[in-house]
């Protein structure tokens, strides 16, 4: 995985509650057996009209979104199914960070396994944050826990060994592997009940 | 410090890690299906990994199911999943209750029939229903398909343990109340992000009155109120059930006696309570397009709090201030890891002996397992539903979510027994309404939901 550890991009802003895995990428795309090639599909309902031409009016339609990697968004973002796939779509589309309310627990984890690094902060700094024009840049420091953007600068909380696969872009079954010792002594004093 | 039975089961399991931060915990058992494993056995072939516990696997499929004319898979790519899940299965040895199979069905309902869920364990799958089986006395929640891959290699995950919600429920159902009018209520009363962060353990009488199948449909839902797991105190109808399934214990007395080392050893364990009682609780009925908007088959719908219930109200047709008897059914689907066990099939077939659904409506009764199909035949429910004129199924997870053929057709309401009432989940343009299955039953006859309560006829 990529590591992060100070991040400057371009922003677009989402400003909906609850938006569920279903709506980042619905089920019919879930037939894939890869991890890529789910960007196009990303918020298909939103970003597609009913002929299939892209939505002029979405967001990531717009041709000042190109390029983005920051996502400014509501509350409770990613709830319901458990699909990883939302975290691939939403990289597979070239965000690295999103900004949130908050976020269910799955997708907060899947996120996480994804380099896809999600970072909550309260209304009132994603209201200011969501003003950033096209032109405009927003900084993630993660090493100090701060987002900046303009003359405005954040900080947010992050779980340390979040932030510190984060900050490495460690491979989690690498790291567990080191632990081996202790997983199989476990399995040696399993209750059986036969 | 007192504990819950979520704490004590989580420290028994724990490998590395300080409390409060992420922990190694041992998973007992690892459910699988074809939708959220194939990237994670390819990371295993392209890593050259091996699953580290086949033994501790088990894997289905349900999703992609036909429930037709199972073995002509028509979609393409479903079938393609299907096909890699047998290959992966094969290659990795895991065993496989493929389509047709005996022990076929939808995850959340072959872990418990087959006697795989058991009290005290860690249980994880691909899915985020997995929380069904909580209803047992084990932790059980989702996982993402990264983890998946990571519970193979290591049989273990890094997991920050939740806070606990105790939530006492105490009081009698009415004539007609089901678990799923509780479930419901407690989402649509706190809002669809209550339990975020938090496991929840149940208890009260109303709790202990009910059976497994009921307390799987409770804890089966938590997770519609964004709790990662729900959890009951297994007790002699949890040991009755697993007693004797084909992977249960064999020594029962002990593990029995393990099993009771787990319970929460008082309120004060909990980080946060709730109360709720039963006894004046309607059958409850979802207007919009997130299982928290939902009311009483008595009141009216809401006025529109924000943007998200305007929408909703859009995408439905609907308006503040109709009442769930107004919306017009068209589409009836009985089935789902929420309530296609054999006691929804038996409410179900109650009410539908004898009478035949409105001619308007198209519906489907998909058993959630092959084993609850077979024992449903024999009981004769598949003659009282096609003379009723349902359609009787193979099992899997069907128009839950319209990834088979199984779909509502866009514009058509669709009174369902299932979980989730998202915008396209059961086909594009579909609008689904969520209830019990007596409730949902009942709309079948009428073409509209009904108080049942007021009904002669109930299950
Ligand atoms: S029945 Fe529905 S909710 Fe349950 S596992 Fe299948 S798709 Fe998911």
């Amino acid at each position: 995985m990529e590591p992060i550890t100070v991040h400057t991009g371009k922003s677009v802003a989402l400003m909906r509650n609850d938006v569920d895995t279903d709506q980042i990428i619905p089920k019919q795309f879930l037939k894939n057996i890869l991890k890529t090639g789910f960007g196009i599909h990303l918020f298909y309902d939103w970003r597609y009209l009913k002929n299939g031409r892209p939505n002029p009016d979405f967001i990531l339609n717009q041709p000042t979104s190109k390029g983005a990697t920051i996502l400014v968004t509501g509350n409770n973002f990613g709830c319901g199914s458990s699909r990883e796939h939302a975290a691939w779509a939403l990289k597979d589309w070239g965000f690295k960070v999103i900004i949130a309310g908050g976020y269910s627990d799955i997708f907060y984890m899947n996120c996480t396994k994804n380099g896809l690094l999600p970072i909550v902060l309260p209304q009132t700094a994603r209201d200011i944050l969501a003003k950033a024009t096209p032109e405009e840049t927003i900084t993630i420091d993660l090493v100090h826990q701060r987002v900046k953007y303009a003359n405005h600068e954040f900080t947010f909380e992050i779980n340390p060994t979040w932030k510190d696969k984060f900050l490495k872009g460690t491979d989690d079954i690498d790291l567990t592997m080191t632990y081996e010792d202790q997983i199989t002594a476990f399995e040696a004093k399993m209750p059986v009940f036969d | 410090m007192a504990q819950t039975m979520y704490d004590k089961i989580w420290n028994k399991h724990v490998i590395s890690g300080k409390a409060g931060e992420p922990q190694l915990i041992y998973v007992d058992l690892h459910l699988v299906h074809e939708v959220t494993s194939p990237q994670a056995f390819e990371g295993l072939r392209e890593n050259n990994r091996k699953v580290r516990r086949p033994d501790r696997t088990f894997a289905t499929m349900d999703h992609n199911v036909p429930t037709e004319d199972i073995f002509n898979v028509k979609d393409v790519i479903s079938r393609k999943q299907m096909d890699t899940l047998r290959k992966n299965c094969t290659d990795f040895g895991v065993r496989l209750a493929a389509i047709g199979e005996e022990q076929q069905g939808i995850i959340h309902a072959i872990g418990p029939q087959l006697g795989l869920t058991q009290p005290g364990e860690v249980i994880v799958c691909g899915d985020s229903h997995t929380s069904t089986h909580g209803a047992f006395g084990s932790i059980a929640f989702g996982i993402g398909t990264s983890e998946v891959e990571h519970v193979f290699a290591t049989q273990t995950i890094w997991q920050a343990k939740p806070k606990t919600m105790g939530i006492h429920v105490h009081g009698d159902f009415q004539k007609g109340v089901y678990a799923k009018d509780l479930v419901m209520a407690l989402i649509a009363q706190n809002g669809v992000d209550f339990g975020t962060g938090y496991a929840i353990e149940f208890y009260g009488n109303t709790i202990e009155n009910m059976s497994m199948d009921e307390r799987m449909t409770l804890c089966n839902m938590v997770i519609e109120g964004g709790a990662k797991s729900g959890i009951i105190r297994p007790d002699q109808t949890t040991f009755d059930y697993v007693t004797g399934r084909e992977y249960a214990p064999k020594d029962m007395a002990a593990a029995k006696a393990y099993w009771q080392q787990f319970y929460t050893d008082d309120e004060s364990a909990f980080d946060d309570r709730m109360d709720f009682d039963v006894s004046s609780l309607a059958p409850y009925v979802s207007w919009g397009t997130n299982p928290g908007m939902a009311v009483p088959i008595d009141q009216p719908f809401p006025e529109p709090k924000d943007i998200n219930d305007q929408k909703a109200y859009d995408y439905e047709g609907l308006k503040p201030a109709q009442k769930p008897e107004e919306i017009d059914i068209g589409f009836v689907f009985i089935g789902s890891c929420t309530n296609g066990r054999l006691s929804d099939l038996k409410i179900a077939a109650n009410i539908l002996k004898g009478r035949h659904i409105n001619p308007k409506i198209t519906a489907l009764v998909v058993p959630a397992s092959r084993a609850i199909r077979e024992e449903a035949e024999r009981r004769g429910y598949d003659k009282i539903f096609k003379d009723a004129g349902c359609e009787w199924r193979e099992p899997g997870c069907s128009a839950c979510l319209g990834m088979n053929p199984d779909q509502v057709p866009a514009g058509v309401h669709c009174a369902s027994t299932s979980n989730r009432n998202f915008v396209g989940r059961q086909g594009v343009g579909s609008m689904t309404h969520l209830a019990s299955p007596a409730m949902v039953a009942t709309a079948a006859i009428y073409g509209h939901f009904v108080d049942i309560r007021k009904q002669t006829v109930t299950a």
